[in-house]
């Protein structure tokens, strides 16, 4: 029985018909469709993407990327009031006290703080939701690595930087593909499970834009395979790690020579906040997904609002390519509960092929993911060969029952159990029928600016993971976010935990000046205040139910002013 | 009430792309449910996250991924007039008349310190520290309770038998939402024991890969650090023209 509504059935008999003809092109190893030129490429890309349309991008108005052209909804957010009242705060006599200091507790926090901990020292991994509860948990395909023979990290290097448009900084890319293979060793240690086969040997799959097959993967929940290991690990140091959950940070402190030295904590429950002072501070809070920037849908987790974003330019950090989004090429828009999902790339990985209405395979399917996402929108919109949802919105098919053929039978359900999992619970069954898939806002390309210690251009702030930028140029490839929070986790965790030991026994005097500054700044620029940041939670509410609030009810902050 | 119609707003965000097909606009019945023991009424096809944050709440707990991959908005109901009390992830499960709905943020859990280098991959190694496997009295209620549809129960069993890879194996797809440790007689936390099992697994039972140790070898003698330094130092039009010019070769080992 098919999973989807009467009117989209021809339509699959078409996909249905032309099966056959591209399993046998698949089969005979030819490329099903010919890879674009980097002026196609160009071409799609300018046409088609959301990055390029002319109201994608602003300059930003203050702070320290002033001039600089912006997102448009990154510039807004930046350009928000900052959420707290400086004046509120007596800083003279902190809460706690720690060496190392980590905000965000998804992959990278975790990572950075298990380094923490084994040179001995003390830290507090702070996380507005719990311990894990990140996108590093939710990423399924796999992540790259350099350790097939016919591979090797200058390979990885080249692929990255092409895929990146060649705007990655150089050392930041030379540590993620030479920590690669060292970061495979290491989670093995920890005990995480590679898909191998019975003599070891990892399974590999090519991602878009991979010239080699380079994904390490744990089925399709390695994420989560990854992060639920990390975790554990973190949990294994009570005495070194303190954990702070439910508590989001809302602004960094600054000691008397403007370097990063501590933090605002606020616990959404009982509305209290907490001084953390510390001699380092790692910021690896995720990305911000759940900007909706230009109205997208997206699969990041609930937490990814951008805070440490938003704390680090108020603290004076610099930002690198924040007019840089990815859209992830296959996001569910098909049934609509499931609006957004993530359709992991290891699906093209596998074979499956993205198919217009007509059945006809119109693009590579592999491409780097901004020109892959580019393409079909092409397809859906300008040349309306796109399929129409019940609830309105357009996607083409990503034909996967095509990669039980390419293989054996059970493939799918062997390599790709989330995925059935998931569609199963609204019915369809992916292993006969495709999903119907659009663009989803997917991974903050840019970031704070870092080196390749993740030291980033304020002293004692470090950054790691999605918040950071320059590892991955303008596009990131499948597979290297996870490696990117595994080395750059790691070598925070190592650098924090040097410059905490250089500064022992210092006990820093904080401040918020800088806050009080970056609000005067607004205020000169005659931005009206109409917004405040970080906004921590995202408003879905019914805005029916949010009408009838008291007026005053300010939903930023989440209480009446 | 009960039988009213209205044109509900998708959540999220606008449709992007395409104009809308105002024939089939979606007309969604209202249906009761009870959250926390009150009554509301949400759009039927909407997930008990959805539904919840139509009627107003935000949430600050129990929420997470929001695709099924985190365990975060754990969930159990019951139907009116069944006596069987059911579980779900409150942001894949479709809410359904009469449901009486409770989330669960956390769960009371034992998470044992271990150092894992220092464990041998066996069940003496799960017997320390957690002894309570052996508590279980085959009653099934983990499986059932488990959103994953995990075979919980039957992985219990291996690593009674000191089969902790096939363990590892039955329980991969485990997120760890609580389910099944909130359901158990004998009290045990079924997801931290099988992590436990998979770590060692991963750790010890699992063949090394030879090509991998064989990197590492290279790349401690230094072998890439010349290349790479090479490509560094490229302008944009070298690195341009190596790129394009660079073999695919999709080999499989």
């Amino acid at each position: 029985m098919s999973g989807y509504p009467e009117y989209m059935q021809a339509s699959l008999e078409k996909v249905k018909a032309t099966r056959q003809a591209r399993l046998e092109k698949a089969k005979a190893g030819r490329e099903v469709v010919k890879a674009m030129t980097l002026a196609e490429r160009e071409e799609v890309l300018s046409n088609s993407h959301p990055d390029y349309q002319p109201d994608a991008r602003k300059p930003i108005r203050v702070g320290l990327n002033k001039g600089e052209e912006m997102t448009s909804r990154v510039v807004d957010l930046l350009e928000s009031y900052p959420s707290i009242n400086p004046g509120d705060f007596d800083l003279s006599e902190p809460d706690f006290d720690t060496d190392v200091l980590i905000i965000g507790a998804g992959g990278g926090g975790c990572m950075a703080a298990i380094q923490v901990a084994n040179a001995g020292l003390n830290s507090v991994l702070a996380t507005k939701l719990r311990v894990g509860d990140s996108n590093s948990m939710m990423s399924q395909g796999g992540m790259q690595a350099a350790v097939n023979p016919h591979d090797n990290p200058a390979i990885h290097y080249l692929d990255a930087i092409g895929g990146g448009h060649f705007d990655n900084k150089p050392e930041l890319v030379e540590a993620l593909t030479m920590d690669g293979p060292m970061i495979a060793g290491y989670l093995e240690e920890l005990g995480v499970m590679w898909d191998k086969d019975s003599e070891g040997i990892c399974n590999t799959e090519s991602g878009g834009g991979t010239s080699r097959r380079r994904m390490l993967s744990c089925r399709d929940y390695t994420g989560a395979e990854i992060q639920r290991v990390l975790r554990d690990e973190v949990k294994n140091h009570p005495d070194k790690i303190t954990i702070v959950e439910y508590s989001p940070a809302v602004e960094l402190l600054l000691d008397d020579a403007g370097e990063a030295a501590g933090t605002l904590l606020y616990n959404m429950e009982t509305e209290e906040y907490t001084v953390i002072r510390a001699r380092s501070v790692i910021m690896s809070t995720g990305g911000f997904g759940r900007l909706h920037i230009k109205g997208f849908a997206t699969t990041n987790h609930y937490g990814a609002t951008a805070d440490g974003l938003v704390m680090a330019y108020h603290a004076g950090a610099k930002l690198l390519y924040m007019d840089s989004v990815q859209f992830h090429p296959t996001g569910a828009v098909y049934p609509e509960q499931i609006l957004g999902f993530l359709i992991t790339e290891k699906v093209r990985g596998l074979g499956g092929q993205p198919v217009n209405k007509e059945g006809k395979l119109f693009v590579f399917p592999l491409e780097p993911r901004d020109v892959e996402a580019a393409s079909f929108i092409r397809e859906s919109t300008k040349r309306g060969m796109g399929v129409k949802t019940p609830a309105g919105r357009v996607g083409v098919w990503l034909d996967s029952p095509i990669i039980d053929l390419l293989s054996s039978p059970g493939t799918i359900q062997s390599a790709l159990p989330a995925m059935v999992r998931q569609f199963k619970r609204f019915g369809i069954d992916i292993t006969q029928e495709p999903m119907l898939v659009y663009p989803t806002l997917h991974y903050q390309n840019g970031g704070i600016e870092i080196n390749a210690d993740t030291e980033t251009t304020l002293a004692g702030l470090f950054a790691a993971g999605e918040v950071s930028g320059g590892v991955h140029g303008r596009n990131r490839l499948m597979g290297n976010s996870i490696l990117d929070y595994n080395v750059f986790g790691r070598r925070a965790g190592k650098a924090a935990s040097e410059r905490a030991k250089a500064l022992a026994g210092r006990e820093a005097k904080l401040s918020l000046d800088h806050v009080r500054a970056f609000r005067a700044e607004l205020e000169d620029e005659g931005i009206p205040e109409t917004s405040h940041a970080p906004i921590l939670i995202p408003e879905y509410r019914n805005p029916e139910i949010l009408k009838k609030h008291r007026k005053d009810y300010d939903p930023f902050i989440g209480r009446f002013l | 009430m009960d039988d009213k119609e209205v044109e509900v707003k998708a959540p999220g965000p606008e449709p992007q792309a395409g104009p809308a097909c105002p024939d089939d606009k979606p007309k969604e019945k209202l249906i009761p449910v009870f959250i926390y023991g009150k009554r509301f009424f949400v759009p039927e096809s909407f997930t008990i996250i959805t539904a919840m944050e139509y009627v107003g709440f935000q949430f600050k707990k129990a929420i997470g991924c929001r695709e099924g991959f985190c365990g975060a908005c754990a969930t159990i109901y019951r139907l009116e007039g069944d006596y069987k009390l059911r579980t779900g992830l409150a942001c894949q499960t479709v809410v359904e008349p009469n449901m009486y709905l409770v989330q669960i943020p956390f769960t009371p859990a034992v998470k044992a310190v271990y150092d894992i280098s220092k464990l041998k991959p066996e069940l003496t190694s799960i017997q320390r520290y957690y002894p309570e496997v052996f508590r279980c009295v085959a009653c099934n209620s983990c499986t059932k309770a488990c959103p994953q549809e995990i075979e919980v129960m039957d992985y219990i069993q291996e690593i009674k038998r000191g089969n902790l890879a096939k363990a590892a194996d039955l329980s991969f797809d485990c997120i760890m939402c609580g389910l099944c440790a909130v359901r158990c007689p004998a009290e045990m936390v079924q997801y931290n024991i099988a992590l436990l099992a998979r770590r060692l697994t991963g750790r010890y039972l699992l063949p090394r890969s030879a090509h991998l140790a064989e990197r590492l070898v290279e790349q401690k003698e230094s072998r890439y650090e010349k290349e790479i330094e090479k490509l560094k130092g490229l302008s944009r039009e070298e690195l341009t023209k190596r790129y394009t010019e660079r073999k695919l070769d999709f080999k499989v080992f």
